[in-house]
């Protein structure tokens, strides 16, 4: 007896949560796609329609702007913070004195509600008000910031606003993955002669591969959901230019009152995720099964 | 960037003598720390500056400049006085129930998550990859699409409008990502120590209590400040699945902040949201400290 | 809150075992949140429990009320709905098909509501012929707001037709006065749309094209110069709009940064927060043309189990269209009580022009639904327009662009 619990303990303690992902996960997106289908308004209803909501989606010009936004924002917003998130944390890792303070302040901003925030980034991006003022005050007349206002620059506000919040925890996240490395192995490399550069780059990032599955995961799902960081710094304006399919979903399920239109915009961002997520996720798997 | 990294980088690198060039990149370094650190201050300074203006100063135009006669008043005002509805008693009263929604599932959905990622990582099975890569896919489910039939699910199992209610949502949504974090960072850990253990009789629970989680504190940390992130700060879930008297405090600060044709009160607001993520800030610290380079790690794997 | 709850419950279990004796209660489900408007509810609220009932606050701000909306449906799927939830516009019949709100029709005609409020807007609060809402107040939205000391400066009258503001504008950027205050957020590009529509077009038009969507009138000439009109006026708004709040406009107006702003009367709660004497410091009138476009506030009562909470909502009913409650009320908020029997003296000189207006235009017919307010149309036709009426201030359309797509996506939306 208590061998078999001993044996089958580890599918025991995976099984709620594989119950509970079934169901609170997939059970929803079959519920969405479901209503997908139909002619839902103010509430979900249950009566097939066929594809009418895509035909809909499809026709509609702001949704062209917040699938196209999707991709200008999410591969900005994801390769920005990778990049500085393990470059601070390399940085950082060098024996820095205050460490945690500086550690502190890079983290902040995920602390800080977005709705508020949005609010003081809108002031130092508005050109009237914050840095072009402020530059143009010191003497440089020409100087020009002004893309919050500009709907062809406005979405890289965005992208700025983002990198800005969650860089940080990309930053925490790549931290404790090189705190994780094996420091033996790093002593036997310098022993060896190693320039530090190249067991970085040879040894200690390569190491480092889970730790990326999980800061692309994290950050691709912020990109996927950014929501609170459109509505407060730009409303998803000038006009619609930074709409994003998160925004248009909640416009359509909630201020709108058309369920099946914004099931339909889910189902279709679930899929765009799919694509890009299941192949990196076979692949990364793949390797480490081995 | 790289010579920087050069000289000081490794832990128990021993120093070489000091040169001139060293200690200019060691300048370097801390110039372009600084530098960043600046960046990420800049819209704090704003908030920070606004929540200590009169609203006659906000009002006469200078957003962003520093304030002529500071107040504390809005603080004041954000804590115990503004309007969340028909009370004005500020955040204060909010404060209890984010606390009793947030700890205890930050706490549920990491111990899980630990659980999780280290049977997916070191006691592999037929079909773990396929679950791993299923509960991960289930990070990206927009929440926006959740909430309906989360609505009645709730309703069904009794529990709509309650604390619990809303702590079971926060840990269903949250597993994924510390299932992520934890599988991720055990994968790491050579699994002959697990065989080893194995060998000297050690069960299921015995090698994760003695020998996994002595090594998990850097990553407990983060799977913490990432759950007490999301949960403190989430609203989305925090106003559709709760009722009057369980509302968590981002509901009352999107009360005080988000009024549509009332007069605008800046600076209380900055002050509210300052307040508000303070605890957060609280969690950043204090966890941050366990951010510490191999605490028991050297022992283990030597 | 944690006390009132403890009321509540204690209501429930009172009610439970002694029924017939119901102590009404309610939970009401608002967005009104800021200094005035809590002030404003809070007098409903005291009414209510001086009357023997219970008051449970659930206050939900955000996005003109989207947020509360959002957190309303969660409440109904999951079979826990609000006593009372502050709803308005056509939105009150969508969620009377959806099945889920309780008649009122008892109360109104004991209280004769029929007699007491203008017809249009009685009309709002009927679903199928029996009531299910009650109004609180009229916000008008076609208001044009003005520093008095700017336009005295450059010697401007208030204009009265659009070609008047026009000239009025030209005048004032060479003077090196912003024209038109205004916030780049779509609701408020939608605002002086919709003033535009009814001040070209006239109450007609305004009725044809914005709460028929007669493709015709969409399409029309008179739609095109509408859109002219939107573009001569996006030269009149300063480059740093974007995004700005309406707040924040309003300042500009105040500080003589800027002459005019197109805003609703909330609007004159920021000039009186900050001192301003209405007729000496800004001057309000209706923005050119005839008509009068409201934005009526009002509560619909949920279909709910018990008969303290249903005592609740007769009460509350009750207690909202009675005239004390809607005088004090609509004195703190800014705008005019929905019944007409209710004395002005109180109120200031704005207030008292909105009523008048709203008299003479019931009369004559032009007293009509604000659709960038959600008065006029269902939310998925708003909101395609507003995503033409925004993409065409933000960019370089052409107006016959406009119009085609405006058409388009009325039709798309239904």
């Amino acid at each position: 007896m208590t061998k078999w619990l001993e044996n089958h303990l580890p599918k025991m303690v995976l099984a709620p949560s594989f119950i509970a992902v079934l169901i609170f996960v997939y059970g929803f997106i079959a519920w969405t796609a479901w209503v997908s289908l139909t002619r839902s308004k103010l509430l979900p209803r249950y009566e097939i329609d066929g594809f009418i909501q895509y035909d809909r989606l499809f026709d509609s010009p702001r949704w062209d702007t917040a699938f196209g936004n999707l991709f200008i924002f999410g591969g900005l917003f994801i390769g920005i913070c990778m990049v500085l998130g393990l470059a601070l944390a390399i940085l950082l890792d060098q024996h820095i004195r205050v460490e945690g303070a500086i550690r502190t302040i890079y983290l902040y901003p995920m602390a800080l509600s977005m709705i508020v925030t949005g609010t003081a980034w809108k002031w130092i991006l508005n050109p009237g008000l914050g840095l072009e003022a402020m530059v143009q005050g010191w003497g440089y007349p020409n100087f020009s910031f002004d893309w919050l206002v500009d709907p062809d620059m406005a979405i890289y506000t965005v992208v700025l606003a983002g990198v800005w919040q969650s860089s940080g925890f990309v930053m925490a996240l790549f931290l404790a993955g090189l705190r994780s490395v094996d420091g033996e192995i790093i002593k036997a490399a310098q022993v060896d002669g190693i320039p530090t550069w190249r067991i970085y780059s040879a040894i200690i990032i390569p190491s480092m591969a889970p730790i990326f599955l999980s800061a692309f995961i994290v950050l691709a799902h912020l990109a996927i959901k950014a929501f609170d960081l459109v509505i407060a710094l730009t409303g998803g304006g000038p006009g619609y230019a930074t709409d994003l399919p998160a925004t248009y979903m909640y416009a359509m399920a909630f201020s709108r009152g058309d369920i099946g239109q914004a099931a339909s915009s889910a189902m279709v961002m679930m899929a765009v995720v799919f694509a890009i997520v299941v192949p990196y996720l076979y692949s990364e798997l793949r390797v480490r099964n081995d | 960037m790289t010579d920087v990294t050069a000289t000081h980088a490794p832990a128990q690198a021993v120093r070489p003598a000091r040169s001139w060039g060293k200690t200019a990149l060691r300048w370097i370094l801390y110039i372009v720390l600084g530098l960043f650190a600046l960046w990420y201050l800049m819209p704090l300074f704003v908030m920070l500056t606004t929540s200590i203006k009169t609203l006659e100063e906000i009002r006469t135009g200078s957003l962003i400049a520093l304030p002529r006669d500071a107040t504390l008043e809005p603080w004041a005002k954000a804590w115990s006085g503004a309007c969340t509805g028909i009370q004005c008693e500020g955040l204060r009263p909010f404060f209890w129930n984010s606390v009793i929604l947030a700890v205890p599932s930050v706490l549920i959905s990491t111990v899980i998550g630990a659980l999780n990622g280290y049977v997916i990582a070191q006691w592999r099975f037929k079909g773990a990859n396929i679950i791993f890569a299923l509960m991960l896919f289930g990070c990206f489910i927009p929440f926006q699409v959740v909430l309906l039939p989360m609505a009645r699910m709730l309703g069904l199992m009794g529990i709509a409008g309650t604390i619990p209610g809303l702590m079971f949502v926060h840990i269903i949504y949250g597993l994924g990502f510390t299932t992520l974090f934890f599988r991720n960072y055990y994968v790491t850990i050579p699994s002959e120590l697990v065989k080893a253990a194995k060998v000297d009789g050690a069960g299921f629970l015995r090698i994760f209590v003695s020998i996994f989680l002595p090594l998990s504190l850097p990553i407990v940390v983060v799977s913490v400040i990432w759950q007490f992130t999301q949960i403190w700060n989430d609203f989305l879930f925090g106003v559709s699945f709760s009722s009057a008297g369980t509302q968590p405090v981002t509901v009352a600060l999107n009360n005080i902040v988000n009024s549509t044709t009332g007069v605008k009160e800046y600076n209380v607001d900055m002050a509210a949201a300052i307040i508000a993520a303070l605890p957060t800030l609280l969690v950043y610290v204090v966890a941050g400290k366990y951010f510490i380079r191999g605490l028991t790690a050297g022992s283990v794997k030597g | 809150m944690q006390k009132s709850a403890l009321a509540a419950s204690s209501a429930v279990l009172f009610a439970l075992a002694t029924p017939g004796l119901a102590e009404p209660q309610a939970e009401v489900l608002h967005w009104w949140t800021s200094g005035g408007e809590a002030k404003a509810v809070g007098v409903l609220q005291e009414e209510f429990a001086s009357n023997g009932g219970t008051w449970t606050d659930m206050p939900v701000a955000g996005g003109g009320g989207d947020a509360a909306m959002t957190a309303l449906r969660a409440r109904v799927l999951s079979g826990n709905a609000p006593t009372a939830v502050q709803l308005k516009g056509p939105a009150i019949q969508e969620w009377y098909e959806e099945g889920v709100l309780a008649d009122i029709s008892d109360v109104a005609e004991a209280e004769g509501w029929a007699d007491v409020l203008p017809e249009a807007i009685a009309n709002h609060m009927k679903c199928e012929g029996s009531w299910c809402a009650a109004p609180v107040n009229v916000h008008r939205v076609d208001w044009i707001w003005a520093n008095a000391e700017v336009l005295e400066a450059n010697d401007i009258e208030m204009p009265t037709t659009w070609d008047e503001f026009n000239a009025a504008a030209d005048k004032l950027q060479e003077a090196g006065v912003i024209p038109l205050a205004h916030g780049g957020q779509s609701w408020q590009d939608a605002t002086v749309f919709e003033t535009v529509v009814l001040g070209l077009g006239g109450p007609e038009f305004y009725e044809d094209a914005l709460i028929d969507l007669n493709p015709e009138a969409l399409t029309s000439d008179t739609m095109v110069q509408v859109f002219d009109q939107m573009r001569t006026m996006r030269g009149y708004v300063d480059d740093n709009f974007s995004g700005r709040d309406w707040n924040l406009a309003t300042a500009m107006v105040m500080n003589g940064e800027a002459a005019f702003q197109i805003m609703g009367d909330w609007a004159k709660g920021e000039f009186l927060a900050a001192g301003k004497e209405p007729g000496t410091d800004f001057l309000c009138a209706s923005t050119p043309g005839d008509g009068f476009l409201y934005n009526v506030d009002s509560f619909a009562m949920f279909e709910v189990e018990g008969e303290d909470k249903q005592a609740g909502q007769d009460l509350l009913a009750k207690l909202i269209t009675g005239p004390s409650f809607q005088e004090v009320f609509n004195l703190n908020k800014g705008s005019i009580p929905a019944r007409t029997d209710v004395s002005l003296d109180a109120f200031d000189d704005c207030a008292k022009l909105s009523s008048e207006d709203m008299t003479a235009s019931a009369e004559a017919g032009s007293l009509l639904p604000s659709y960038a307010h959600g008065m006029a149309l269902r939310g998925a036709q708003a909101g395609a327009i507003t995503d033409v009426v925004t993409a065409h201030f933000n960019s370089d359309m052409s107006s016959e662009d406009a119009v085609q797509q405006l058409a388009d996506a009325v039709a798309n939306s239904m």
